[in-house]
């Protein structure tokens, strides 16, 4: 057996280790430790993709002694190994860019706890991404869970705290449906492990015994994961989970703990009930109708905001009905485009959030518009990665928001009876987009006279100018040469069936 | 004292004017710094009680069911969906189990050859007697590694929201935290004096049989952790932490982990890579036999009892 087919575990294991001994290192080596720990899991990862590249499908590794179903195991293919480079990648960057903003706001001693939740939240999302059996997959999304609400409230104030609490009652109640459905799905298989449960779901299916269960625990996943990850009705925990922590956590809640559920929904749609029958359950034009409403309303919610914080989380909930809008779709197009967007607002994301950062930075740490004005002059990169991330959002050509909008209409045209609704829904969402993006982005280039905030250069932050030119870069490579990204995709959507 | 300066470059140095305010001849404020009385901000007293009065009268108007009729609309809307949904939800969750496979059937698809493995050839295959543990962390080792690290982290996140800052603690240990108990309560010293050991010795009993009678770690550990919550609270921190204080805590746990980590690790490696287990199994039955168990039993009751005891401590008193 070649060595690379290790890494993922390793990968794993790595994390778990790190967060462990991290919980006894002081606050600087603890970073230390978790931007080593990044690093190297970068490097697997890509090993990873390189390999199930050349191998051209999926292997699976055993997690012991005993084989599939009697033991645990995990499944790489390329589209595992893609999702876990990204993550490393977008979670490497935003903690490096809100290093600063994390010493200032997090007590000193505590400092090292943020480490710890950070290294099991990316073995979480490694776990969630490479699992094959649905009881491991449980485990992690507790894991994921626990660390998210610690990373609301690592920086404590009255509304993080409130923040938390929210999040925490809403994505425990995501977290008791997921488990339902799956008890359910277990009594009527007796499988945990994924592909066995498809064979059997595919006989439930055929004999026509079980279809009532068999549809209600399929919702009860479905819908649970979709509150955990703010699908449009159940996103009211967002906006102060994200406006309000310290900038880190806000980036990597947005762009990777609601992605690693929605990848998971994508494995249980694909792995576990069989992508044919869950398109015939009809639950799909649930996702698909809510998914438009989340486009639309997100957006509204964002124009209405007077926070810029507040307004970058709410068009998260408009990106998140993108993607649920994608999968409403029921074609393998519209999936192809939905894990794009995911890889596209992952980026786009993190980048705005960070670069905001910047901006109220040099407008006395307000978030409001009126302060806001000129900012752009007074941090010159922040306002410069602003632009390239409204502009990704809006669309526009040469950026990852272009591709993923393109890829949106080609799956709308083929698919006859959703098509009018979800081009007249995406033509309408990407001006409201334009509108709350660009009104930010000529309020920061308005010049203003006599202002009394300092200037930053990216003298004074070397590093969060180096964060913010790699998120550019990274956005400008999805944007400019996506199509090997794009057949990646199709590639590993090809390994799941 | 010997000057090297003359006197009028002497004058201007730092070394002078420090003497000078040493010796107090010159008040470094006198032609400087012109001091004032400080006037003090008065706010009439009207204005208070009008602001008051407004911010009494928005909250009540917002309130008041009585007068703001749109609150009161919403607010039965409200409860009617919600009892509407809750009602719904009942509904399909007890038609989905009347639909599911009767229970204790032979011919469910439950009885299938997954646990016909874990029931006939557990016992050659893991060599515990006890066969759920032999199931949990021997052929799911990996979920209940991960189910371990779920503990880890929620003391993480109770020690964010709770732990004090080591100045504060210090200051509370004069009281010894005991503001509304009182000290050295002789029955419960008694009490714990009897019950402690005891309690020690059934919880590592629990731990070290887990491969051959009921328990293991999760349920070991717990004991032994009320048995040290029930020492705390008799016999206060100070004579604990002669024994149990933060530095011990931190090494236990992180021993206990990375142990088990080691463990999994090199399990799941040499099985992946179709290597030999090099573990011996042992005679089942025997005290020393069932391989990984009893050391991964060992490690996951140390870190439950840790658990069990940070939380109480953290709960009452913000440290351990």
């Amino acid at each position: 057996m070649d060595f690379v087919r290790n890494f993922p575990c390793i990968s794993i294991m790595l994390c778990l280790f790190a967060g462990i001994i991290s919980s006894g290192l002081r606050g600087r080596a603890a970073m230390i430790v978790n931007a080593g720990l990044l690093v190297i899991n970068t490097a697997l990862s890509a090993c990873t993709l390189v390999y199930t590249l050349a191998l051209g499908e999926s292997f699976v590794y055993v997690m012991g002694q005993f084989p599939a179903p009697w033991g645990n195991e995990i499944r790489a293919g390329v589209l595992e190994a893609l999702m876990a480079l990204f993550f490393c990648i977008i979670m490497l960057l935003s903690l490096l860019g809100g290093r600063h903003k994390l010493l200032e706001g997090v007590e000193k001693g505590k400092l090292y706890l943020y480490y710890v939740l950070m290294d099991l939240l990316l073995s979480s999302l490694l776990a969630l991404v490479y699992t094959n059996d649905m009881f491991t997959a449980y485990v992690f999304v507790e894991i994921n869970t626990i660390s998210a609400c610690g990373l609301i409230m690592i920086r404590q104030n009255g509304r993080t705290i409130e923040a938390a609490v929210r999040y925490m009652i809403m994505s425990l109640l995501g977290s008791g449906m997921l488990l339902l459905g799956l008890c359910m799905l277990y009594d009527l298989t007796g499988h945990l492990l994924m592909s066995n449960i498809q064979e059997s779901v595919a006989l439930i299916v055929a004999e026509g015994k079980y279809t009532i269960p068999l549809i209600i625990s399929i919702v009860l996943m479905s819908v649970g994961l979709c509150i955990k990850s703010a699908l449009f009705p159940f996103h009211a925990w967002l906006p102060d989970a994200y406006g309000y922590s310290t900038v880190s956590s806000a980036a990597v809640l947005s762009s990777l703990v609601s992605k690693g559920y929605i990848f998971l929904l994508i494995k249980i749609i694909y792995r576990v009930i069989g992508f044919e029958i869950y398109r015939d359950s009809r639950i799909i034009d649930i996702l698909f109708v809510f998914g438009l409403m989340g486009m639309i309303f997100g957006s509204l919610s964002a124009i209405r905001e007077n926070d810029i914080r507040r307004m970058i989380a709410f068009s998260s909930v408009a990106q998140i009905g993108y993607i649920y809008m994608g999968f409403g779709m029921g074609t393998e197009a519209g999936m192809t485009a939905s894990v794009f967007h995911i890889l596209s607002h992952a980026a786009t994301k993190s980048l705005l959030f960070i670069a905001a950062v910047g901006l109220t930075d040099v407008s006395g740490r307000n978030r409001q518009f009126i302060e806001l004005t000129g900012s752009g002059y007074r941090n010159r990169w922040a306002g410069a990665a602003f632009t390239v991330g409204s502009l990704a959002m809006v669309g526009v050509p040469m950026f990852s928001g272009f591709i993923s909008k393109l890829l949106f209409s080609q799956a709308a045209v083929q698919n006859h009876a959703k098509m009018l609704p979800a081009l007249i829904v995406l033509g309408v969402s990407t001006i409201l987009n334009a509108i709350y993006f660009m009104k930010t982005v000529i309020r920061i280039y308005t010049p203003v006279e006599n202002t009394s905030y300092p200037s930053l250069t990216c003298k004074d932050m070397p590093l969060y100018a180096v964060v913010l030119a790699a998120f550019i870069i990274l956005n400008m490579t999805l944007g400019v040469s996506s199509q090997p990204v794009v057949d990646m995709i199709r590639q590993g959507l090809a390994m799941f069936a | 004292m010997s000057r090297l300066k003359p006197g009028n470059e002497y004058e201007k140095t730092f070394a002078f004017r420090f003497f000078r305010w040493l010796s107090g001849s010159k008040d470094p404020y006198v032609g400087e710094v012109e001091m004032q009385a400080q006037q003090e901000k008065v706010i009439p007293e009207e204005t208070i009680i009008e602001r008051m009065r407004e911010s009494e009268m928005i909250r009540d108007k917002i309130y008041d069911g009585e007068q703001n009729k749109a609150a009161r609309i919403f607010h039965k809307i409200y409860m009617a969906v919600a009892i509407f949904f809750c009602i719904a939800l009942v509904g399909v969750l007890l038609l989905a189990v009347s639909c599911l496979p009767p229970n204790g059937n032979a011919d469910n698809p439950v009885n299938n050859t997954v646990s016909e493995r874990y029931i006939e050839s557990g016992l050659q295959e893991t060599g515990a007697l006890n066969i759920v543990s032999g199931m949990i962390l021997t052929y799911r080792a990996f979920d209940t590694f991960g189910e371990t690290n779920v503990l880890f982290i929620a003391t993480c996140c109770v020690m964010i929201l709770l732990m004090l800052d080591d100045a504060i603690l210090k200051k509370e240990a004069v009281s010894n935290d005991r503001r509304f108990e009182p000290k050295n309560d002789t029955i419960l010293q008694g009490v714990a004096f009897v019950l402690c050991p005891v309690i020690f010795i059934f919880g590592i009993y629990i731990i070290l049989n887990g491969h051959l009678s009921p328990g293991g770690g999760f349920s070991g550990g717990a004991v032994m952790g009320s048995g040290l919550i029930l020492y705390v609270a008799a016999f206060g921190f100070k004579k604990t932490q002669r024994f149990f204080d933060e530095h011990i805590y931190k090494i236990a746990k992180i021993t206990a982990l990375c142990m088990y980590g080691l463990i999994g690790t090199y399990f799941y490696m040499t099985g992946a890579n179709g290597m030999d287990n090099h573990i011996p199994l042992g005679i089942p039955g025997h005290i020393l036999s069932s391989g990984i168990i009893l050391p991964i039993n060992v490690c996951v009751g140390l870190e439950v009892a840790c658990t069990m005891y940070a939380f109480y401590a953290l709960f009452r008193r913000g440290g351990l």
